[in-house]
């Protein structure tokens, strides 16, 4: 366990912990609906970094595991009377085992072809479960409000979610730094730069990528079924937002592909800017426009993203970012 | 793979351990304000006040808080919602704010934020609105979805929500004390426009039920179907459409084929749109057709012959006449302006006629006016009693809140009025209202084909 | 149930050549640059706005203002591929669909600004057509033949005229164009101007029937990814079966099942085939 002693990860896990610590300082709860959305962001970014990133398959449809994951969850919640843990391990696995399934299938397809699959499979998902009567069709599942009493009341419930997103946020950075650390995450690297070369080789390449599509999709199932636990609600456009998915990437694109601190900064950098031109008096009507804008200069020149971009100016940092 | 299964394996492992921690540790919340008995001073009683030279007039301002959908689908009902509940809010603080009896004026503000017409950030924004920016009193997104995602929130910090633009029912199913609801509720939306189509033709048999396959329009029309088959109507179609559907032809085809006399249903203000457009060239032989939200909007006029004969259900419309003396009969307390008055206040201001989301977001702040008023006082707790107790009539309609507990703070009051469009003497297409009878302005056309 | 198969089928294959003119824009750039657009749906509805707000405005027949919106559209798409995607045009293919993607935020945001979300009509009729069972609108039908001229034009375009023969030479091999002395820039700026024309035509042909606001072109987008599967990415032809394959199966679906499981349908069909046949169902090898 070499790889524990770098000082990237550790910088990684100590932003993180230190910005998801902030509303237990300030005990604010106001602070903690901020931080949850950004650390929302970040395990998202985290964990699609970790097909997109490692292995250089753009998944547009991310979203699709955090929507099934959030149905699974609720549904257990709400229907069957299961725990919260319970509900967010079955989130994940039915996210996972779905990923298993599709790796199976459209991870054969390449660049463009996958995207669009992925995309495809989104939509699919949220068509059938508009027309699926045991998720609640259209109207979807409300949970009751008295479900908040097992977790000490509304208000603990909504610290306890919080303490649970942070943790798994820490999670997904350790889980995205030990598969790039790692020999399976050297393969996974070398199928995105040349993936016929890869299988020369001797990387298993179908193998190698349903793995870490899996690992890729465990996550968001979980994060879907605290979200919507804590949102009280779920809805087939709300489960499945294509828009959702896209700004994942553009997360990830922001801090920089492939690095391990990149999608945190990335994702944190993005939602925090998005707070901001929300409540701006003069940006808040086309504050979507003047995202795009800032999206737009960034894609046209500073490809790497921040990470990718501090790595190649400043060499001295490549020790510590990774 | 072995050294993968084994990392799968302590990776569940790890996160096992991380619930378990986070379990356990979850941090006590601040002391929840609703258990904070600060009430009292105000009850009172206070004879001081109408003396002349009483103490100094203190002067309040609570202020309101709620989220808009500035940009995204729901943007142009939103806005009107907005302008409704800002112009009552400029109304009251004109005239000097309310008085209470203690000498007390209360003034009100507003501070909200764009939730983008999607629910990421509701509970965020709401959050902020409830803790950082100590809203006193809360008004809801437009949309039963944004809705019920604030609703938790609200709940959670004891803060009183009055609900408006959010129809369905089962917000108000979920356990909640402090959400109240101005619109006439999802499973009331269309049983009306049934009763209208009885009162037109006992011959008829023959309905189809169909709706956009959403939240709202399927709530409606699941109880606008037991309505009319408990009222003896067979349904020969009920059947949903995608809501991205903009081609109805296949559809109109698949309705033509089921023959029924009557339509119901539609869903939001496209799809509506194009429905009625389609249905028209398909010159489908119906003799009634009711659809859901699209109608009353100024802008479906844009539909010229298609429009003609539709009906359509609405929250409240500028020709209802409720008044002082309605609300005697029914032994309610009257409130605000006269519909006329409020209709030109908000042309006045805004420069065209208020649809009825206008007037939900000014019946939304009369409720808390009536509230504060009755409750005499500006305690939260005081607030909510009155809202329980509240009997309301205003230029909006009846006000009611169900207080049992499986269903608190649904509306039971308010009442829908149904709509149709016809063309006038000179040829223009006019809404009418068309049904309850005792508010009718014109008959309905029928058969409509 | 026999006599609703005629006219559905009808109904979904005239709504198909619409689709097709859609998706063949999408396609030409597909096929010319590897670029997939995404900002093909906003694009769709500035089309359809552009017709909107001529024929409210000055009452120009809206068959008339095509022509306007058309060229509107060419120089807009030329305007958007040199700004956001001629820098990255060689990058990985994640660039230039988060490039495009930005252009569509950009878009939607400003149109929102400006337009609001209100539906918009055009109260413009030709009244229908009426053959038996069968009722169609006419300005569906003229939006099929409207379609079918459009695609002819192309096709002479690309075929007889020296820029477009470029353009094949260029979406063939784009080095050996340039050795060749074609000027590649400006070729492909072009390309995706002729491609965002073509989804701007779509959009001014869809608002002569149905309502829209400034989101609606979001699922135009998403049956385009669909049809340009089905007929084989980056062959424009292929597009426009695509179209018709796919406005058939819309008309006749409902008639066998509840209409809301048409998505289900569609993208499920969409995935499957991008299983078993990438390259399309009427594709050649790519």
């Amino acid at each position: 366990m070499r790889a524990l002693r770098s000082p990237g990860l550790w910088l990684a896990l100590a932003l993180t912990a230190a910005a998801g610590a902030w509303p237990y300082f300030t005990g604010s709860a106001s602070n903690r609906e901020v931080a949850f959305t950004i650390l929302l962001s970040v395990a998202l970014a985290s964990s699609l970094n970790i097909l997109l990133g490692y292995t250089g398959y753009v998944s547009f449809g991310h979203i699709v595991f955090y929507g099934l994951g959030g149905y699974m969850g609720i549904y257990l919640l709400s229907e069957r009377g299961v725990s919260l843990w319970l509900a967010v391990l079955a989130g994940g696995a039915i996210a996972g085992l779905l990923a298993l399934l599709l790796g199976a299938s459209i991870l054969r397809l390449r660049g463009a072809y996958f995207a669009l699959a992925t995309i495809g499979v989104n939509e699919a998902a949220r068509a059938f479960i508009n027309n699926f009567q045991p998720f609640g069709g259209p109207i979807g599942m409300t949970l009751n409000f008295r479900l908040y009493d097992h977790y000490g009341g509304a208000a603990r419930a909504l610290w306890m979610v919080y303490g649970v997103m942070l943790g798994l946020t820490l999670l997904v950075i350790l889980v995205s730094y030990l598969v790039k650390n790692s020999k399976f995450g050297l393969g996974l690297l070398a199928i995105r730069e040349n993936e016929d070369a890869a299988e020369i080789m001797g990387v298993t390449a179908p193998q190698a990528k349903t793995w870490a599509y899996v690992l890729s999709a465990i996550f968001p199932g979980m994060i879907g079924v605290l979200f919507f636990f804590k949102n009280g609600n779920i809805e087939p456009h709300d489960a499945f937002r294509l828009h959702l998915s896209i700004e994942m990437i553009v997360m990830v694109m922001l801090g920089g592909y492939g690095t391990v601190l990149g999608p945190v900064l990335g994702a944190a950098g993005y939602q925090r800017l998005r707070g901001m031109l929300l409540v701006s008096p003069i940006f808040k009507n086309i504050q979507l426009a003047v995202a795009g804008g800032l999206l737009l200069i960034i894609v046209l020149f500073v490809p790497a993203g921040a990470v990718g971009w501090l790595r190649h100016r400043v060499p001295v940092l490549r020790k510590v970012l990774e | 793979m072995k050294r993968l299964s084994w990392t799968v394996l302590s990776l569940l492992a790890i996160l096992a351990l991380v619930l378990a921690a986070c379990g356990g540790g979850a941090p006590a919340e601040e002391a929840a304000p609703t258990e904070a008995p600060s009430s009292g001073v105000s009850e009172e009683p206070a004879p001081a006040t109408e003396a002349p030279g009483a103490p100094e007039a203190k002067e309040v301002t609570l202020k309101i808080g709620f989220t808009a959908s500035v940009t995204g689908k729901y943007e142009v009902s939103s806005a009107a919602q907005v302008n409704g509940l800002k112009l009552w809010m400029d109304s009251v603080n004109e005239a000097g704010g309310i008085e209470l009896s203690d000498g007390t004026v209360v003034t009100f503000d507003y501070i909200f934020y764009d939730d983008e017409s999607n629910k990421e950030r509701v509970q965020e924004l709401y959050t902020r609105l409830a803790t950082e920016d100590n809203a006193d009193l809360l008004i809801s997104p437009y949309s039963s979805g944004l809705t019920a995602a604030a609703a938790v929130i609200a709940e959670q910090y004891g803060k009183v929500m009055i609900t408006t633009g959010a129809a369905s029912d089962s917000t108000y199913q979920q356990g909640y004390t402090h959400v109240f609801q101005a619109y006439t509720p999802a499973s009331r939306y269309l049983t009306g426009a049934v009763d209208l189509l009885a009162s037109l033709d006992p011959n008829v048999t023959k309905v189809a039920l169909v709706y956009e396959n959403s939240k709202f329009s399927t709530s409606v029309v699941t109880a606008a179907r037991d309505y009319a088959e408990a009222q003896g109507y067979e349904v020969v179609l009920f059947e949903g459409y995608d809501p991205e559907t903009a081609d109805f032809a296949p559809f109109i085809n698949k309705i033509e084929a089921a023959g029924p006399d009557a339509i119901l249903g539609g869903g939001h203000r496209v799809d509506g749109k194009a429905f009625a457009k389609q249905l028209y060239e398909k010159g489908t032989p119906i003799k009634f057709f009711a659809l859901l939200v699209a109608p009353p909007e100024p802008e479906f006029a844009e539909l010229g012959d298609a429009a003609v004969g539709v009906i359509g259900p609405s929250q409240w419309e500028p020709l209802a006449a409720f008044t002082p003396a309605s609300a005697e009969a029914i032994g309610a307390t009257w409130l605000g302006p006269l519909g006329n008055e409020f209709v030109s206040a908000f042309e006045a201001a805004y420069g065209d006629e208020p649809s009825y989301h206008a007037a939900g977001g000014y019946a939304a702040g009369l409720i808390l006016e009536g509230a504060i008023r009755s409750a005499d006082s500006t305690d939260p707790e005081a607030i909510l009693a009155a809202l329980n107790g509240m009997d309301l009539m205003t230029f909006y309609g009846h006000i009611k809140f169900d207080t049992s507990p499986e269903n608190h703070g649904l509306q039971i009051g308010h009442s829908m009025v149904y709509i149709q469009w016809q063309r006038d003497a000179s040829g223009n297409l006019v809404k009418q209202v068309v049904w309850p009878k005792e508010g009718a302005t014109a008959e309905a056309i029928y058969p409509i084909r | 149930m026999s006599d609703i198969l005629l006219p559905s089928l009808v109904d979904g294959l005239l709504l198909g050549f619409v689709y097709g003119i859609a998706a063949m824009g999408l396609s030409l750039i597909w096929g010319v640059m590897d670029v997939i657009n995404l900002s093909h749906g906003p694009i769709i509805a500035l089309g359809m706005f552009g017709i909107y707000l001529i024929f409210t405005n000055t009452g120009l027949n809206p068959y008339l203002a095509l022509f306007v919106v058309a060229l509107a559209g060419l120089l807009l798409g030329m305007i958007i591929y040199g700004v956001a995607v001629h820098r990255v045009i060689d990058a990985p293919h994640l660039s230039t669909l988060l490039a495009t993607f930005s252009v569509n935020m950009i878009i939607i945001g400003i149109g929102t600004a400006l337009l609001t979300t209100t539906p918009r009509n055009i109260d413009f009729t030709l009244g229908s057509l009426s053959v038996g069972p069968i009722t169609v609108p006419w300005t569906r039908v003229a939006a099929a033949f409207a379609t079918m001229l459009v695609t002819g034009l192309l096709y002479l375009f690309l075929y007889v005229s020296r820029p477009g023969k470029y353009i094949r030479a260029v979406a063939n091999n784009r080095v050996a164009a340039e050795l060749m002395g074609i000027p590649s820039a400006r070729i492909l700026a072009l390309s995706f101007g002729l491609g965002t024309m073509l989804a701007a035509i779509a959009g001014g042909l869809i608002a002569t029937f149905f309502p829209f606001t400034i989101l609606s072109g979001g699922s135009y987008e998403l049956k385009s990814f669909v049809i340009c599967v089905l007929g084989g990415l980056g062959n424009p032809l292929g597009a426009l079966f695509g179209g018709l394959i796919l406005g058939g199966l819309e008309g006749l679906t409902p008639a066998f099942m509840p209409t809301t499981w048409v998505p289900v349908l569609e993208f499920g069909l969409f995935v499957l085939i991008l299983l078993v046949r990438p390259s399309g169902l009427l594709g050649s090898k790519s």
